[in-house]
């Protein structure tokens, strides 16, 4: 990561701290937020992060591996979830993964070579009733079928 | 937002007409001890699962003496096969939202922080809107309604952990922590969120105070069964024709709820979510109820066509990956469970190990630290006693 890339991160993080406070709630509020700008949490980011918070990196770190949805490594700009709990299994989400992997020819927990998408696979995310669901990012949709999510993924940016 | 809820089937006590604020300007002129005997009166337990009455723990949080209160909402609805929380919060804000204002007033809190989970991120934009018309209307904020109470309403969201939903992960995860149980005592009531007493509850619960406020104890407690008072969300998903959210009263069969939901040649009903246990046909005459069958309302149901072995085995994964690891019992137990069943899946098994397992899972029961993994082993207990005829048969056993 080069300096400017570095400042970038600084100043945001800074806002950051200005919004959220300095106290070790505003931690998680303030990593899911580097995390949505930025995608993960970079180690850079991690250092600033526990420097202003006065928390010791290592700290920040294992609070970041604790949580599915927070990163330390590199991933796609967008993260395409499937719901791999029975009921979701049991509506064909599994042949929704396989067509997801195959049209952008990745496994899951990888990512696009074009830096696009991060496929993964998700515990419940309470759309039983409308399985099968996938998350797109924060979006929820419903009811998808083989086509359906073809045509979401094209749409990314 | 494309998610068209509506709940499938509205009863007449969650959901009995409902004026927006009315409940919260009735209460602000009640003293807080008629409050605690009217919910008291209606016999209002717990909905996220573990059925704690809530007279009590709000009067154990009212008598605590602090600087600072807490009332906090627990939406994490992390529970396989849960989503009546997702419903309430998009379709009745206004009841979850006030039901926390009346627990604050009760309580002798100033703030209510809703824990919403990851996966409900895309609600955050409405929900913060609904906030602030409560906060443009006097229902929020300094001096609500002119009576003289401050409170307000944050919402925070966690980041994909299940095991933040048991209520004093989440208090360490809000207060920026790995979300890990801590021992109980002290429970969140008397050392909650930063030290404080501190109230978690259910959105569901919540959601049920308004209409008690204004109808009264007495009137909420004439529905449901004797022990189990009012109505419940069932969040009802697998193998029949109209999945979703209904509330029914207590003390619903399982066979009420096959009719109800179009469900045909059902084979088994897991009934409260990955963490609940599994009845067969011949069961299906239970009720419904925190003396029968007690649940946080998930009902999963399976046809004829399904194998219950992977049933078992999707659950027992995800608590491999969910449980957070930190005491033996869980961390390890699961993965021995797990393995267990791979075993009987490839055959390779003996009737003896898998008692052994049972063993095990019944010493999880009582050793883990927290209910994750005190009931993880529900579902591998109750589904290879109430399946082993499906699971066992027709297979060479090893000896
Ligand atoms: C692993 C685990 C997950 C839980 N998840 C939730 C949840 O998502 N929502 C919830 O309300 N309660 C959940 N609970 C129960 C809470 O610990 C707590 O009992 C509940 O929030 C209290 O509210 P109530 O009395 O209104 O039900 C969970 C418990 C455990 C052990
Ligand atoms: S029972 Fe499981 S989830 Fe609960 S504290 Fe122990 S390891 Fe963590
Ligand atoms: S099982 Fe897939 S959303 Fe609940």
């Amino acid at each position: 990561m080069n300096d400017s890339e570095k400042n970038i991160r600084n100043e945001f993080i800074q806002t950051l701290v200005q919004r959220f406070g300095k106290e070790r709630t505003a931690l998680l509020p303030v990593l899911q937020e580097i995390q949505k700008k930025f995608f993960y949490i970079d180690e850079h980011s991690q250092q600033e992060v526990a420097r202003l918070l006065n928390i010791h990196p290592v700290e920040v770190n294992s609070v970041i591996s604790f949580y599915a949805f927070l990163y330390d490594k590199p991933r796609g700009r967008n993260t395409v979830r499937v719901c791999k709990n029975i009921i979701c299994n049991y509506h064909g989400s599994l042949e929704i993964a396989k067509a997801l992997s195959t049209e952008l020819g990745i496994g899951f927990n990888e990512t696009t070579k074009d830096g696009k998408v991060t496929l993964e696979y998700a515990n419940c995310f309470g759309m039983c009733d409308k399985s099968p669901s996938i998350l797109v990012n924060d979006q929820i949709h419903e009811r998808v079928n083989k086509e359906s999510v073809l045509n979401l993924i094209r749409d990314l940016k | 937002m494309n998610t068209l809820n509506k709940i499938k089937r509205t009863g007449p006590v969650l959901f009995s007409e409902y004026e927006k604020g009315s409940a919260v300007k009735k209460v602000l002129e009640m003293e807080r001890e008629d409050i605690l005997f009217e919910i008291k009166d209606s016999g209002l337990k717990g909905r996220g699962g573990a059925g704690f009455p809530v007279s009590t723990k709000w009067m154990i949080t009212a008598a605590a003496n602090a600087d600072k209160k807490f009332i906090v909402c627990n939406a994490d609805e992390g529970e396989p096969g849960t989503f009546k929380d997702r419903v309430l919060l998009l379709e009745y804000p206004e009841l979850v939202f006030e039901g926390m204002i009346i627990a604050g007033y009760t309580i002798g809190a100033k703030e209510g922080i809703v824990y919403l989970r990851a996966e409900y991120s895309y609600m955050l934009e409405f929900l913060e809107n609904f906030l602030e018309e409560m906060r443009k209307q006097n229902l929020l904020g300094k001096n609500i309604c002119g009576k003289g109470f401050d409170f307000d309403i944050f919402i925070r969201l966690g980041s994909g952990a299940y095991v933040c939903g048991e209520e004093t992960a989440l208090i360490e995860s809000l207060e920026g922590h790995r979300g890990e149980p801590r021992n109980r005592p002290p429970f969140p009531v008397n050392t909650g969120y930063l030290g404080f007493p501190t109230a978690v509850n259910n959105v569901e619960t919540l959601a049920s105070v308004p209409n008690i406020i204004n109808k009264g104890g007495e009137w909420y407690h004439k529905h449901g069964t004797d022990k189990s008072t009012g109505s419940k969300l069932f969040s009802v998903s697998g193998d029949c024709k109209y999945p979703g959210v209904y509330e029914l009263p207590w003390g619903t069969t399982l066979n009420e709820i096959i009719n109800i939901t179009g469900a045909e040649d059902t084979k088994a009903i897991q009934v409260g979510g990955a963490s609940g246990i599994c009845l067969p046909a011949t069961e299906f005459g239970r009720k419904l109820s925190y003396e029968d069958i007690s649940t946080g309302g998930s009902i999963m149901i399976f046809n004829k066509s399904r194998n219950m072995l992977e049933v078992l085995k999707n659950f027992m994964e995800f608590f491999v990956e969910e449980s957070c690891g930190q005491c033996t019992p869980c961390r390890i137990g699961n993965v021995k469970l797990l393995e267990g069943v791979e075993m009987i899946e490839k055959n390779e098994y003996t009737i003896e190990y898998i008692e052994k397992l049972k063993e095990l899972g019944r010493t999880m029961q009582v050793a883990s630290k927290c209910g994750l993994g005190q009931s993880s082993p529900n579902p591998f207990i109750s589904i290879l006693e109430n399946f082993k005829d499906e699971i066992f048969n027709n297979k060479p056993v090893l000896n």
